[in-house]
């Protein structure tokens, strides 16, 4: 684009035949450029997808970080702070990865991503793992060629209107007509284009491809509602210019069950994931935090023993790739699932979102870590 | 020849292979295009050997799913039932509208400006200058952010939407006009159009003939107008007036029928118009000035008045300079479009990054990208051209 506006750089006009045939040429060098430009872009498609090699555990420990993929900024899951340090649920579930890698969970490079892009980068080896509000849908586990390592976070699709410019809205059911905005390539655009139609509702899409843009849409009353996943709903409430005036509507139209994602294909990766987010799980079950880890350590209860690498002979880290104190590195660098629940998301942070089916299965929730045996 | 000189002066006899220009040359060619298709062939087989191994499919069966999503500006009929491969229509639909009527607006702005830089008036003068200056140096996304959030967003909601006359609303939601809905019998007002514009090109040809052979001038301009306008009116009155017109109404959260043009639309229509305004203003105006001092002396020297010389003389020489960068600027703002993705108008790059997205099927897309952007630049380049070659000097 740039190269094309200098080619008719009007200043340069003179009435010559020669330079008639030169701006001519140029028209065609403006066509080239395009032409070159999208094979290039296709072409690190091409090339990059080389680079997404099967066994990701080495070329993660080769380069000493561990790159993750997470959200632009959503308060609660992936947002940096004024530091610029990323905070969130799901960039501490980097970082966990990342302490049972290198036993250092500050190891990590994040890339903030779209809800557009993010499938992209990590098909095309530009990342390492996902950690993104992603849903876990089987097309994505299939078609898209990824694994879902587990479910950090089981949440539904959700509205939310401004009370002071729709009074009388309580329901979703009230919105025939709406203009609702939403943002591209995301599971929310699809439930909603069905919940509407199943219910015979009209409705007007206002689909951006930035988070900010949706948000700074909705907040200037081009839209009546947004959707989105509810915990989004709280984190952007957040950023409304003032968050009293919405409310979230009742109904949950969808299962989002949110969690990591890797290539499909290499399974050793797959499991350091997995087995990463069943030790938060197990740690909170068992009581071990962040604070009480290393005197855990000494505990005589053989489950922690062996969840912990203190166990005689043990060989679990190894077998998993990593070292035995995998669990104990986890640990002491986000604390165990409860404690980064309640920290980012929970009642330690400004979304104040209580557990609900996010507690432990002993608790009544979801949760439930496998046994490490 | 001057090769030949050379060769002999430096070997006497005759020269190998390896020295024969033509020889070498062909060499090189051949070699380059073998190493490009070497290139192109790894590039191929590597992707397609990496996509089976991550297990993604390729080629282009998944543009009969079914898309699963709504798109909100459709010019063709569609529905999230409707398939990927339809979604992507309605894409490349959006992207043409708003190139089309962005070409068309950004020329008239331009040429006003152009012509507006050379007036004798200072006021005219300034603003024209001032214009260009603004908007040619600003980047179009801010263009676009400007009229989106910093002009439509803040026009009042639907409740206080600004009352137009014939029935048209505006409001942060857009603009919304009363749509025309044709009852029986409105092919004769077609008919009346077709017939009118037949009717003056005939009239044209006919003033022109007798004034090459008579002197004598005809009303042309007039002339055409009045059968343009008057044939369709001819037609609507005969076919005892089939419009009504569906009128915008108030709905629950937004106004109802009618014709909505959104506001995402009109920003990124407005914002590429004016952008793309500065550009041709500054070719309209150095074509002008291209045109020789002497042209114009000549025309007045023939008692030509100033308008009858800028229409007749410099206006058609200068098209002859202007009409080549002009189809870069008609380039220009074809691609440009594609920043609709920033303010969620649905064009051709917004669908296909959210096909993309939901199918993985990255270089399929990319590839329906290139060769959709390309078509639309080779057609504008090829209509463009033929354009230019009619308007080429005639030699006599
Ligand atoms: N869970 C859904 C939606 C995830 C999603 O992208 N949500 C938006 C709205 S809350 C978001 O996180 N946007 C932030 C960004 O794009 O950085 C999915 O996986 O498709």
């Amino acid at each position: 684009m740039k190269g094309a506006s200098m080619a008719a750089t009007p200043g340069s006009i003179v009435h010559s035949p020669n330079k008639i045939r030169t701006l001519r040429r140029d028209k065609r060098v403006v066509v080239m450029k395009t032409v070159i430009k999208m094979l290039v872009g296709a072409g690190v498609l091409a090339a990059s997808a080389a680079t997404a090699s099967a066994a990701t555990l080495d070329d993660v420990k080769a380069k000493g970080f561990l790159q993750c993929g997470v959200n632009t900024g959503l308060a609660g899951f992936s947002a940096p702070d004024n530091k610029g340090e990323w905070t969130g649920l799901d960039a501490d579930f980097c970082r966990a990865v990342a302490a049972a890698v290198f036993g250092d969970g500050t190891k990590v490079k994040f890339t903030g991503l779209s809800a557009k892009d993010r499938f992209t980068a990590l098909q095309s080896g530009e990342i390492d793992m996902l950690s993104r509000n992603t849903t876990w849908t089987i097309n994505r586990d299939t078609a898209l060629g990824f694994n879902f390592a587990g479910v950090t976070y089981y949440d539904g699709q959700g509205f939310m209107i401004n009370s002071k410019k729709l009074e009388g809205i309580t329901s979703v059911m009230q919105l025939s007509g709406a203009s609702i905005c939403v943002q591209a390539g995301t599971t929310t655009e699809l439930n909603l284009a069905d919940y509407f139609r199943a219910n015979n509702m009209e409705y007007n899409p206002v689909v951006f491809e930035k988070f900010e843009e949706a948000n700074a849409a909705y907040d200037s009353g081009r839209c009546d509602a947004y959707t989105t996943d509810q915990s989004g709903l709280y984190g952007v409430r957040l950023q409304m210019a003032s968050p009293d005036d919405h409310v979230v509507l009742p109904e949950i139209i969808s299962k989002e069950p949110l969690g990591p994602a890797v290539r499909q294909g290499d399974d050793q990766w797959l499991d350091v994931v997995k087995w990463t987010y069943f030790a938060l799980l197990n740690a909170e079950e068992a009581g071990v935090t962040q604070a009480n880890v290393e005197e855990m350590k000494n505990s005589a209860n053989p489950d922690i023993k062996r969840m912990l690498g203190t166990e005689a002979e043990t060989k679990i880290g190894t077998d998993l790739g990593l070292t035995n104190d995998w669990v104990v590195n986890i640990i002491k660098a986000t604390g165990n699932y409860g404690e980064i629940f309640e920290r980012n998301v929970g009642s330690g942070s400004p979304l104040k979102i209580a557990r609900g089916v996010n507690a432990l299965w002993t608790k009544g929730g979801l949760q439930y870590g496998m046994p490490i045996r | 020849m001057a090769t030949q000189d050379v060769t002999e002066d430096v070997s006497p006899g005759r020269a190998s292979f390896l020295y024969d220009p033509r020889i070498r040359s062909l060499f090189v060619q051949i070699v380059v295009v073998l190493l490009l298709i070497l290139g192109v062939w790894w590039i191929v087989d590597n992707t397609l050997e990496n996509l089976r191994r991550s297990n993604i499919s390729t080629g282009f069966d998944f543009l009969k799913g079914r898309s699963g999503f709504d798109i909100s500006d459709q010019l063709i009929a569609y529905s999230s039932n409707s398939t990927y491969g339809r979604a992507l229509v309605v894409g490349i639909a959006n992207t043409l509208m708003v190139a089309v009527t962005g070409i068309i607006a950004a020329t008239i702005i331009g040429f006003l400006v152009g012509i507006g830089r050379l007036s004798n008036n200072w006021l005219i003068r300034k603003i024209a200058t001032v214009y260009v200056e603004i908007f040619r140096n600003i980047p179009p996304l801010l263009v676009i952010l400007f009229w989106y959030q910093g002009v439509l967003a803040l026009l009042p909601n639907v409740r206080g939407s600004y009352v137009l006359p014939f029935g048209s609303y505006l409001n942060s939601r857009g603009f919304y006009l009363p749509s025309p809905v044709w009852g029986e019998g409105a092919w004769l007002v077609l008919a009346g159009l077709a017939i009118g514009v037949a009717l003056s090109y005939f009239v044209a040809r006919r003033a022109k003939a007798r004034q090459a052979a008579t002197g004598q001038q005809f009303p042309v301009f007039l002339t055409s107008v009045a059968l343009i306008l008057g044939m369709p009116l001819l037609g609507f009155f005969l076919a005892g007036m089939p419009l009504t017109f569906d009128l915008p109404q108030k709905g629950a959260f937004n106004l109802n029928g009618g014709l909505n043009i959104k506001p995402e639309f009109l920003s990124l229509f407005l914002a590429l118009s004016f952008y793309t305004a500065s550009f041709i203003a500054e070719i309209v105006r150095a074509g002008i000035l291209g045109v020789s001092r002497g042209q114009t002396e000549a025309a007045a020297a023939l008692g030509l008045s100033s308008s009858q010389s800028l229409r007749m003389v410099v206006i058609p020489q200068a098209m002859r300079i202007v009409i080549p960068p002009l189809t870069s600027q008609y380039l220009n703002l074809t691609k440009n479009s594609s920043l609709a993705v920033a303010i969620g108008y649905p064009d051709l790059y917004a669908v296909g990054g959210t096909i993309l997205n939901q199918t993985g099927q990255a270089i399929e897309v990319v590839v329906v990208f290139m060769v959709v952007y390309l078509t639309i630049s080779l057609l504008t380049s090829l209509l463009m051209n033929w354009f230019n070659a009619k308007m080429a000097l005639n030699e006599r």
